[in-house]
């Protein structure tokens, strides 16, 4: 029968394998990423579909964003689904401004993020004059699918920037 | 009630004007009616005995630089039997003003707020004339021909492309 | 000696939205409140504004396709024919009888696709989110026959001035068959969730009340009007793509409460299908766009054989089309009352004018009514059963 040898190395391999180290900072980041509520915010087309993003076929639940917060007080990722008038620039500011740190800002459709179809008096070209933007998904309106794949860049950008900004 | 060529006749007779222009195109028949005299006509239509119409929509048009200048539109529907009918009232470019239909229906309220935030257009005796898609601190009226798109250019390096709407521009008038 | 404390009431205004929970949109209200009891109720509108009207006169009659659909966008297809129907009758042009069918059914898919999304987002409004997760389930099924049909989710852009882009594609009508066989088990199954559902009815019967003299006067239009009682439906009154031909009922209330306007969407739902059925048994075949080379392009392969065919391409693509001098108004029963185009032309090839008549202004005008003397939480049912579409009434 072999008895077992106590030895430093074997315990310290031993800890390795059941313990991880990270830092907090990391943590954070990750916490952060996998569970992101969003502000339940919409302005026009686009807001259906990001309402059919949080429903059953594409199911936002998936990465742990399905909980869309009524206050932005309690949101951490405004999603600017459509397009801002001159009218509503200063309320889309004033919501941006009421969320607490760390938050982030997706500008979904042409719209929001550059003035798509429309150009003219009443409408803002962009809401990145109006609010630091993140992620920016093109389309008129974008699918679903496109909104995902912009919330999963955002995802890979929270984990590696973690608290910071 | 019959048809809107036989309302058309019932507004020249109760107002008392022979002759007030009457078109008819595509099946949609229009009366001119002077400004002063507009409301006159829109409370006898809707005192006539055979049914009141509904105010369906009030809006105007800009034909600048043409004089008189700018029209009222008012679409009137009977429900049963189904009719319609357009009034308009022209207006001149200078300090536009026309009576408010807001007694007449309620649904005036609004239509006269838009059609005063996007043309100027003032109406009397309506109850909170005031801006209504455009912030209190706008200046100008967007629908004017005079105010500009206002298109922002797209930058590009080297080169300014054409703004959307010079893409295609606007032809000369076909007869 | 005591005496009961004096008793002081207040009236209290308090401002609701541009964003908040209840959000159909970015409307605001300012509301005076004694209490819970509603006094005042002033809708604050704009923030959608998108100047289409504006953006409209400066685009030729083609390129203003794109922005129908963008101003209600829950109907696409109901917007984009309303539009389409105006240019064509500023033409006197009639499309071919197949697009005409092929627009109703389109249409009358858009009409179910809106009013479950209507389903859905009221019953979450009154905080039943499975009914919502299931409306949109169902209406992922519509707007993959839409997609299939013409490329796009929400804004199709499908429709041509007197006709359609191309035809339907193989297997639509099978697609469709196959949808509208399960539609009426879950309409049904809304119903038994929701009708007898006693939160339900207790939230919505009696509530947000709309006279029928108030309607009219109000030039409301759609379920609303429809819902106080009066009988008034653009597809009976003033038939447009051949609505004539088809047989079905247009449901009524009774009370004009936020109940009603619920049963007669459910109910406006299942006649859809009827009319949907009826178009796809008599769908005729040929062609699905006029031939009049001044109006539509020509097709792909006359490209190729004619000169003529090429310079009618080029012209219509480089200028347009010019359409006599003349104003028109068309109507089209959209699920949020009358939506209407009038077009004014100087015979140019841009619209001297367009006038969207939208059905959610005047309907939303007509809540400070509903709203009087009643709840503070019921002005979120209130403007649940209006149905608002912000970009319509905004424009």
């Amino acid at each position: 029968m072999a008895v077992a040898v106590p030895s430093l190395e074997r315990d310290a391999a031993e800890f390795e394998k059941r313990v991880l180290t990270t830092t907090v900072d990391r943590m954070l980041a990750w916490a952060r990423k996998s569970s992101i509520w969003p502000a339940q915010f919409g302005l026009a087309c686009c807001a259906i579909e990001m309402m059919s993003t949080a429903a059953a076929r594409f199911d936002l639940a998936r990465f742990g964003s399905e909980l869309f917060r009524a206050s932005p007080r309690q949101a951490d990722l405004l999603i600017v689904s459509g397009r801002l008038s001159q009218k509503m620039a200063p309320v889309l500011r004033r919501i941006y401004d009421q969320m607490l740190e760390p938050k982030w800002v997706i500008a979904m459709g042409d719209c929001a993020s550059c003035g798509g179809v429309f150009n003219n008096y009443a409408l803002v070209q962009g809401v990145d004059k109006v609010v630091p933007v993140d992620v920016y998904v093109a389309g008129c309106p974008p699918r679903p699918e496109a909104l995902l794949h912009g919330f999963l860049k955002l995802l890979e950008k929270v984990e590696k920037q973690g608290g910071r900004r | 009630m019959t048809s809107a060529a036989a309302l058309a006749e019932r507004v020249h007779a109760l107002l008392g004007v022979p002759g007030l222009p009457v078109t008819e195109f595509r099946g949609e028949v229009t009366v001119s009616v002077p400004p002063d005299r507009v409301l006159d006509a829109l409370r006898l239509l809707l005192n006539a005995p055979d049914g009141a119409p509904v105010l369906t929509d009030l809006t105007a048009l800009d034909r600048y630089p043409q004089e008189p200048r700018f029209e009222v539109v008012y679409l009137l529907t009977w429900y049963a039997p189904p009719v319609r009918l357009r009034l308009k009232a022209p207006l001149p470019g200078d300090q536009p003003v026309i009576a408010s239909a807001t007694r007449l229906w309620k649904a005036a309220n609004w239509l006269e707020r838009e059609v005063y935030d996007m043309f100027g257009i003032r109406f009397q005796g309506h109850p909170n004339l005031t801006r209504i898609l455009m912030p209190d601190d706008w200046e100008g009226h967007p629908l004017r021909k005079d105010f500009p798109l206002t298109e922002e250019p797209v930058q590009f390096v080297g080169h300014t492309p054409k703004t959307p709407s010079e893409i295609i521009p606007k032809s000369a008038p076909r007869p | 000696m005591s005496t009961m404390p004096e008793v002081r009431t207040e009236t209290i205004t308090i401002n609701m939205g541009p964003q908040h929970p209840s959000t159909h949109g970015v409307l605001r209200l300012i509301l005076d409140l004694e209490g819970e009891v509603i006094l005042g109720c002033q809708p604050v509108i704009g923030y959608l504004h998108t100047g289409f009207e504006k953006e409209m006169e400066f685009r030729t009659y083609h390129q203003n396709i794109v922005f129908p659909a963008r101003i209600e966008y829950l109907a696409t297809f109901i917007e984009e024919t309303a539009y389409v129907l105006a240019v064509e009758k500023l033409l006197d042009v009639t499309p071919p009888p197949r697009a005409q069918a092929a627009r109703v059914i389109l249409s009358e898919l858009s009409r179910i696709a809106s009013h479950l999304v209507w389903l859905g987002s009221s019953a979450i409004d009154l905080n039943v989110t499975s009914v919502f997760i299931y409306c949109f389930q169902d209406r992922e099924e519509i707007l993959d026959i839409l997609e299939s049909v013409t490329g796009q989710r929400m804004m199709h852009g499908f429709l041509r001035i007197g006709g359609m882009q191309w035809d339907l594609p193989d297997g639509f009508e099978a697609r469709v068959r196959s949808l509208m066989d399960r539609l009426p088990a879950r309409i049904d199954e809304y119903d038994r969730l929701l009708t007898d559902n006693l939160i339900w009815r207790k939230r919505t019967e009696g509530i947000a009340v709309l006279p029928p003299e108030d309607a009219l006067a109000y030039g409301c239009t759609g379920p609303i009007l429809r819902g106080s009682g009066i009988n008034y439906d653009v597809r009976k009154a003033f038939p447009y793509s051949g609505y004539e031909q088809y047989e079905f009922d247009v449901p009524l209330g009774r009370n004009g409460d936020a109940f009603d306007r619920y049963l007669i969407r459910l109910e406006e739902m299942r006649q859809s299908r009827r009319i949907i059925l009826q178009a796809l048994d008599r769908l005729p075949g040929g062609p699905w766009i006029v031939d009049d080379r001044k109006v539509a392009l020509p097709p792909r392969d006359e490209l190729v054989r004619s000169m003529e065919a090429v310079i009618h391409q080029f012209k219509l693509v480089s200028e347009g089309i010019h359409p006599p001098v003349g104003e028109v108004y068309a109507a089209v029963e959209a699920p949020r009352g009358e939506k209407g185009y009038y077009v004014v032309s100087d015979g140019s090839n841009r619209p001297v004018r367009v006038r969207v008549r939208s059905g959610s202004f005047n309907n939303l005008q007509a809540l400070p009514v509903m709203v009087y003397k009643g709840f503070v939480s019921d002005v979120v049912v209130a403007i649940a059963s209006i149905d608002i579409v912000l970009g319509d009434v905004d424009r």
